[in-house]
């Protein structure tokens, strides 16, 4: 029995305690079950098969293997925490929470152990302020540009006048859905349109007192902000009310194949923000087949290559390949740390010239991270389905958001947070 | 009239219209627990489980392809045909006649005589165990589900009433889908009703219902029931998986329209089929009403969950046993 126990304690030790040494790690906090599953799949993919390809094409990053732990958090906020406890101790160079709940609760607790989290497009917003957040990056945009570009394009749309206008927020009823309601109104403000705020309880299967209130209102446009279900029943449920499609707009996160595939035909025409570009006509693409997919080394079913969830994690995957080259050149070392990793962060500089270099050619827009800004320039576009051809194609460039209403609301919030948990904003 | 008289009345309707689809998913917890005693936390599995089988098979999908392909490295994925609506239906149910069977044979007989926490637990164990399944069997893709049943505003509906109520009045909106869940729902338990009634498979799962010990004793099969109820709700779980899947697409978070029925069983009582209807017909028309007139104008909105909950509580206050529910005196 002793013989059994000291068998077991020294095994469960090795596979819990070992940390995996000279590898470059990244955690992977993903969902590839539960009810969320569906998007956290092919985001998880993406991540994971950009990390094998610089292993089997490069031999990792400057000569460095990399690791990828994934560790299953069911979009759930408590089991993120977990996995966050039990991988920080592995060598973690930066966190990708895939969650906003997780986010905010991992922002002090990262901040506490000094390694960086990247909330790509997600997280708290006003993390962008790294003078207050020095460990948290939110780049290359944030909500709040994902609000201010919803309201430019409908701005373009009506010759720059949207006065008297009504403009109806479909939301999420979670921090994450709550995120934009007080730039639109800052907005609203400004150019003088009505808002409507309609929010949807989780998981948002049935949204038909929001959609009757809209059939009844008669919003000029229908803004999104939703995630999983949620998605697919409001563009159902707009369909079904016969709203025009061109004038529902959602968040990056309601702009997936996922989100208007059960709708069918009635899809056509509804538009999403992005962040960057959708498909596989990137030469990138035929080093990823060489070097993962032919080999059957892509991860999970290998069925979602191309999408935009598998695109977006794969872009992630890249901005945190790029950070790791800018610290491995400001440190002289290949095996960086964490603390290297967050100065490779807010150093990072990414320009078309780097992107058609990995293959990639106006993939996405430039960035620039700096100490002040973590948030990135907030460059967005817009996207627009074809249900016929089941494809999303970019019908905006990368444009510029309102950075005047935005910075102004960054440092509000920010300062309230440095005032709450007694930081002192500085540049570390 | 006014417009605003009008829509209240939309919403009413609307609301009697939901609350038949939640009707769907709590009638068959109602079977399973009325014939077991079990409270069957798989239920809502089962309607995912089912309305994936059914667009697996419409679209002609390798079960099990992913976990093939891994193994042996090949690209299967479709066997290159699409079955029609009503054969993928068929097939669906004897995958779940099959199940049921499975679950009697592989869970129920080796509880047999445990404590009803027990017989939850397990039913806990076999909704993970389907959720990965399921995931395994069929992939975790978003899937359109096409029976053939038309979806969206019914214009006839809208263009004949739009006079009503003036030219801020658009016509009644009725969901032609709602609708068509409104006939399939009335004709399922009518078709319960007569199968309980007037067959002697129905007596004798009846007589289970009331009592197993004496049911046992005049030589009716508890396995035999079991498998039968298993099947039923089974069916019943198909039903609710199409009407929810056209809605939202089969995914994984269907599974989720579980939490809908909670609210409408505590309400309607957990042993009865017309509860199951009257509370869904109460929840549903309750937390519309209530998100139109209180909730969305005055509350913010986003009230018709808690709201849910809330009317079932105070029915439990009062009438711990629900609606319709039979009251258990229990003596020393």
């Amino acid at each position: 029995m002793k013989l059994r126990n000291a068998l077991i304690a020294a095994f469960t030790g090795v596979c819990v305690a070992t940390p995996v040494l000279a590898d470059l790690v990244f955690p992977a906090l993903t969902y590839r079950t539960g009810a969320y599953a569906v998007s956290g799949i092919p985001q998880a993919d993406g991540y994971s098969d950009y990390f094998t390809m610089l292993n089997e094409r490069d031999g990792g990053i400057g000569g460095e293997p990399i690791k990828v732990v994934e560790c299953e958090t069911q979009y759930n906020t408590e089991k993120g925490v977990e996995c966050y406890e039990k991988t920080k101790g592995l060598g973690a160079l930066v966190y990708q929470p895939m969650s906003t709940g997780i986010t905010y609760q991992l922002i002090p607790k990262a901040s506490a152990d000094g390694i960086p989290i990247h909330s790509m497009g997600y997280g708290r917003t006003s993390a962008a302020n790294g003078k207050v957040f020095p460990y948290v990056f939110n780049y290359p945009a944030n909500y709040w540009n994902g609000a201010s570009a919803v309201v430019n394009h409908i701005l373009e749309l009506n010759g720059g006048n949207i006065k008297g206008k009504k403009i109806a927020l479909v939301y999420h009823n979670s921090g994450y859905g709550k995120e934009p309601i007080r730039t639109l109104e800052e907005l609203s403000a400004k150019h003088g349109f009505d808002l409507t705020l309609l929010p949807v309880d989780h998981p948002g299967q049935e949204q038909k007192s929001q959609w009757l209130q809209i059939r009844r209102e008669r919003p000029d446009y229908v803004t999104m902000w939703g995630w999983g279900v949620m998605n697919q029943v409001a563009i159902q449920e707009a369909a079904n009310i016969r709203y025009p499609m061109e004038n529902f707009i959602g968040i990056w996160w309601s702009g997936s194949e996922n989100d208007v595939i059960p709708a069918g035909d009635a899809a056509d025409g509804y538009k999403a923000l992005a962040l960057h570009a959708p498909g596989m006509d990137f030469p990138l693409f035929d080093d990823m087949k060489k070097h993962v997919y032919d080999k059957g080394m892509a991860a999970g079913a290998g069925d979602q290559i191309g999408t935009i969830l598998y695109n977006r994690g794969m872009f992630q995957a890249i901005l945190a390949a790029e950070a790791v080259k800018v610290a491995q050149k400001m440190s002289g070392k290949a095996d960086i740390t964490a603390a290297e990793m967050r100065v490779g962060m807010e150093n990072l500089k990414v320009d078309q010239a780097m992107f058609s270099n990995l293959g990639l050619p106006n993939f996405a827009p430039n960035l620039s991270v700096s100490c002040d800004n973590h948030g990135g320039a907030g460059l967005v576009a817009v996207q627009q389905w074809d249900a016929k051809a089941k494809t999303w194609s970019l019908v905006s460039d990368f444009k510029p958001t309102d950075m005047d209403v935005i910075n102004k609301l960054i440092t509000e919030d920010s300062s309230a947070y440095a005032k709450e948990n007694n930081i002192t904003p500085k540049c570390l | 009239m006014p417009a605003e008289f009008y829509y209240g009345v939309e919403v009413f309707l609307n609301g009697l219209m939901a609350g038949v689809m939640y009707s769907l998913v709590a009638l068959g917890f109602v079977l399973i627990f009325k014939a077991s005693g079990i409270f069957n936390y798989a239920q809502g599995i089962m309607a995912l489980f089912a309305a994936l089988t059914l667009v697996g098979f419409q679209e002609g999908q390798i079960p099990f392809s992913h976990l093939i392909n891994a193994i042996f490295g090949t690209e299967l994925h479709h066997f290159g045909w699409h079955m029609p609506a009503f054969f993928a239906i068929l097939a669906a149910l004897v995958i779940m006649i099959i199940f049921a069977w499975l679950v009697e044979k592989l869970i129920l007989q080796h509880l047999v005589n445990q404590e009803p926490i027990i017989l939850f637990m397990a039913t806990i164990g076999l909704a993970y165990f389907m959720e990965g399944f399921g995931d395994l069997m069929w992939g975790s893709n978003v899937k359109k589900l096409d029976i053939g049943i038309p979806q969206g505003g019914n214009f006839w509906i809208e263009e004949s009433t739009a006079f009503l109520g003036g030219p801020d009045f658009y016509g009644f909106y009725l969901d032609t889908l709602d609708i068509y869940a409104t006939f399939i729902a009335a004709a399922l338990v009518i078709a319960l009703v007569i199968f309980s009634q007037y067959t002697k498979t129905g007596r004798a799962l009846r007589a289970v219902a009331d009592d197993h010990q004496a049911a046992l004793s005049v030589g009716i099969s508890l396995r035999a029931i079991w498998v039968i109820v298993w099947a039923i709700a089974g069916f019943v779980a198909l039903v609710a998986g199409i009407m929810w899947g056209a809605k939202s697409g089969v995914q994984f978070s269907l599974s989720l329209i579980a939490l809908k029925a909670l609210p409408v069983l505590m309400l309607g009582g957990f042993t009865s089929i017309p509860g199951a209807i009257i509370g869904g017909l109460i929840i549903g028309v309750g937390e519309k009403m209530f998100e139109f007139l209180i909730g969305a104008p005055l509350l913010g909105g986003a009230t018709e969950n808690w709201f849910a909950y809330m009317v079932a509580l105070v029915f439990l206050v009062f009438r711990p046993q629900g609606l319709f529910g039979e009251k258990i005196i229990e003596r020393v």
